[in-house]
């Protein structure tokens, strides 16, 4: 059958099992419009901004595992696209974004918006493509789908120019894909897979380490046994919770720079560090050379980039996370590899010395609220079930230390990027994949502010959500740092002039309200979870000099932490200045 | 370290640009760079000579390995290999001096590809130390341009990128 661009586009998202894109229309894509008016497989949410259709396919993707889908016109619809792209893109979520462009004749001309959306999204996405001829449509579709859903996941953008949508070729969509030139490593290598099972067996002090990579891949089932087994402590990094469960006996919290007393000290005093789909990243490690010092490495990745990236490691093993442990727990059911019982008991009794330390405790107060305590509330009253997305700064940590997520994809939040905005649209993009689970957006003042026009979208669309506005008035994270580091100048930390949240909410169609007592926190979440089909905007005013804590400075090592009202909060090492 | 990476590339716009950013957005450097395509029209293969710590030759071996682009892609100097880089120099001369570039160049096994009253202009091939070292030969002075490929090279023996 011949079919037009646009309509060749439209078949092979529905080939692709595609039942719902986030876009906005524009001249370059109305022909592709115009085939999605002409179906109703394939629904469209239309947002408010570019940012939020990427922002929304991500939390729709991150939820459901499935690729989000973006639709956007040229010039500025795919520059507004971007920080969703690259977004995606630092987290490894499987997507793909279709973006109009100015037909064939015009490109490189600098016509109407024009952008050279390939070139401005290289860095930013797995891969991208140009489609010059109709005949190539269908063919480069199926490549997109299959590279960002497969390997390490990643945004993967289609250019289309106007004409293509236009021009007809017969339609047929390819049932296989073939790349000569990619070809993920699934199967981990079965010598390496055994020296790794060797080294936890002689280890004294081990501890697990696992990321983003062990959600993405679905392994929560297989890391569960492997760690429970073994009986090994493991902490997870902000990307990674969830698929270890947070009330799981063996976790010891999350790790990094604001991650509990006891997994920093474990990571810093291991001889052995099991590294799960987690790419030692920066906020993982602080400072290089004063990192685990005592460590063995065992990386397991199937980015064999991420390998030995930033420390060495002794035993790599390229593959999915999901296929090494099943076969790690293949070689344990014929094999003891538990550690000598003895060291395991003496490792467990110094984390338990640590935990101890109760490094999440903060000060309750009756007057003022904490926003810890708003998070805890939320759990309570959410019994720790709700799907939880988070913008980016202190109300993100205090999300990820005290929500406790116990499933993986419960947790959804910028964490590679950090970009401010996500939250509200990702809410957005969870309901829709997810349209019986709570939902609860957790936000501050300033992330909000933001991406507020999304209200609007899901009012159109009835995607009820719960926002946590955790209202301080600062820009809590640059407020914290302004205080610690630059002696309380507190630059452009400030934000006068807010709106009345209770009567945005409200004029956005959705209810709003104001909490001001510690005492009405848990009564206003209840009320609000109770209205299922409305979105709930919760202004909570808390406490503007709350900081977060524990909190490793940079520059400073892991045995090197701050806890709250127990540490003068020190100035930087200097040569920690300059790395963030 | 110096290390020389050749690399089958598929023939598509975009995949030297992607090569190249990869280059800039990741800080690493390149000493030179040479593209044409192959036997094969679908591929292009390019020769691409960087330098750095051992840590990071390998993440940039992983980096391009990453690349949707990038097909086959080898470390030649992992192994014994051959490199030959193509210069062209334009030098001054006068009477007095052309007796010793010509001397000069046969020396260097060059060729001399065009002569004009005031100038000649010598081709030659070699490793690019052997180029430099004929750069240096050249009397102060009598340089007026030089145009270097850059390297290619291939492994000794059987050793290939055959897909």
């Amino acid at each position: 059958m011949e079919l037009n661009g646009a309509e060749i586009l439209v078949q092979s998202l529905k080939q692709e099992n595609v039942d719902i894109v986030f876009g906005y229309p524009g001249g370059a894509v109305l022909n592709i419009y115009d085939a999605i008016y002409a179906q109703n497989y394939v629904n469209h949410i239309l947002v408010r901004h570019e940012q939020a259709a990427s922002h929304a396919a991500d939390g729709y993707a991150r939820t459901s595992g499935k690729p989000g889908v973006v639709l956007v016109t040229s010039g500025p619809g795919l520059t507004n696209a971007v920080t969703g792209i690259a977004t995606a893109f630092m987290d490894s979520i499987p997507m793909v974004v279709f973006s109009g462009q100015v037909a064939t004749q015009f490109i490189g001309n600098d016509a109407f918006q024009e952008v050279d959306s390939v070139g401005i999204t290289r860095p930013c996405v797995k891969h991208n493509f140009l489609v010059k001829d109709v005949k190539d449509l269908a063919e480069t579709i199926k490549r997109a789908f299959h590279i960002a859903t497969t390997g390490r996941p990643g945004p993967v953008l289609i250019d289309l120019p106007k004409d293509v949508t236009v021009a007809t070729t017969e339609f047929k969509y390819p049932q296989k894909v073939d790349i000569r030139s990619y070809n993920p490593t699934i199967k981990g290598h079965s010598g390496q897979i055994k020296r790794a099972l060797k080294m936890i067996k002689q280890s004294k002090r081990p501890i697990v380490y696992s990321g983003g990579g062990a959600v993405i891949d679905n392994a929560s089932k297989e890391l569960r046994e492997f760690v429970s087994k073994l009986n090994l402590p493991i902490t997870q990094t902000l990307m990674g919770l969830g698929a270890f469960p947070a009330s799981g006996e063996q976790f010891v919290g999350m790790l990094g720079m604001h991650g509990t007393y006891e997994s920093n000290m474990a990571m810093h005093d291991s001889d052995l560090i099991i590294a799960i789909g987690a790419r030692f990243d920066d906020r993982i490690t602080g400072k290089l050379d004063k990192f685990a010092p005592y460590a063995k490495v065992v990386h397991i990745d199937i980015d064999p980039s991420s390998i030995a990236k930033n420390i060495p490691v002794d035993i790599p093993i390229v593959g999915s996370v999901t296929d090494v442990l099943t076969e790690f727990l293949g070689l344990m059911a014929k094999n003891d590899y538990s550690p000598n019982p003895t060291d395991l008991e003496n490792w467990w009794n110094q984390i338990n010395q640590w935990r101890a330390v109760d490094s999440l405790a903060y000060k309750k107060d009756d007057s003022i609220i904490k926003p810890q305590y708003v998070i805890e509330m939320l759990h309570k009253v959410t019994e720790g079930k709700a799907i939880v997305t988070s913008d980016v700064g202190q109300h993100q940590m205090w999300a990820a230390q005290y929500y406790h997520f116990d499933q993986p994809r419960q947790w959804i939040n910028s964490g590679g990027l950090g970009t401010m905005g996500f939250g509200l649209p990702a809410a957005m993009g969870a309901k829709l994949a997810s349209p019986e689970s709570d939902v609860a957006c957790i936000t501050g003042e300033g992330s909000i502010q933001m991406m507020l026009q999304e209200l609007s979208t899901m009012l159109q669309y009835q995607t009820p959500v719960k926002v946590v506005n955790l209202n301080n008035r600062y820009l809590g994270m640059v407020r914290q740092w302004q205080e610690f580091f630059f002696e309380n100048r507190y630059s452009m930390s400030y934000m006068d002039a807010l709106p009345d949240f209770v009567k945005l909410a409200e004029s956005y169609g959705h209810v709003g309200m104001q909490i001001e007592k510690p005492a009405d926190v848990e009564g206003a979440l209840i009320e609000a979870f109770k209205m299922k089909d409305r979105t709930v905007f919760m202004d909570f005013l808390t406490d503007q000099k709350e900081n977060v804590f524990p909190m490793i400075a940079s520059g400073a090592a892991h045995n090197e932490m701050l806890l709250a009202g127990r540490d003068e909060m020190k100035s930087t090492h200097d040569d920690g200045m300059s790395l963030v | 370290m110096k290390a020389t990476l050749t690399i089958l590339l598929e023939n598509e716009a975009g995949a030297l640009s992607r090569v190249a950013g990869l280059f800039s957005a990741r800080g690493y450097n390149i000493e030179s760079l040479c593209v044409a395509p192959t036997e094969d029209p679908t591929m292009s293969r390019m020769t691409l000579v960087t330098s750095g710590g051992e840590q990071v030759i390998e993440q940039i071996v992983k980096q391009l390995n990453k690349l949707i682009d990038v097909v086959k892609l080898q470390e030649l100097t992992d192994g014994l290999h051959v490199e030959r880089e193509l210069m062209l120099v334009k030098v001054i001369t006068d009477e007095s001096l052309r007796g010793e570039l010509l001397r000069l160049a046969q020396i260097f096994r060059g060729n001399i590809v065009d002569v004009a009253s005031d100038c000649y202009t010598i081709e030659i091939t070699g490793s690019s130390d052997k180029l430099t070292a004929f750069l240096e030969a050249l009397p102060q002075g009598s340089i007026l341009e030089v145009a270097r490929s850059g390297e290619v090279g291939l492994a000794r023996g059987s050793r290939s990128l055959k897909l």
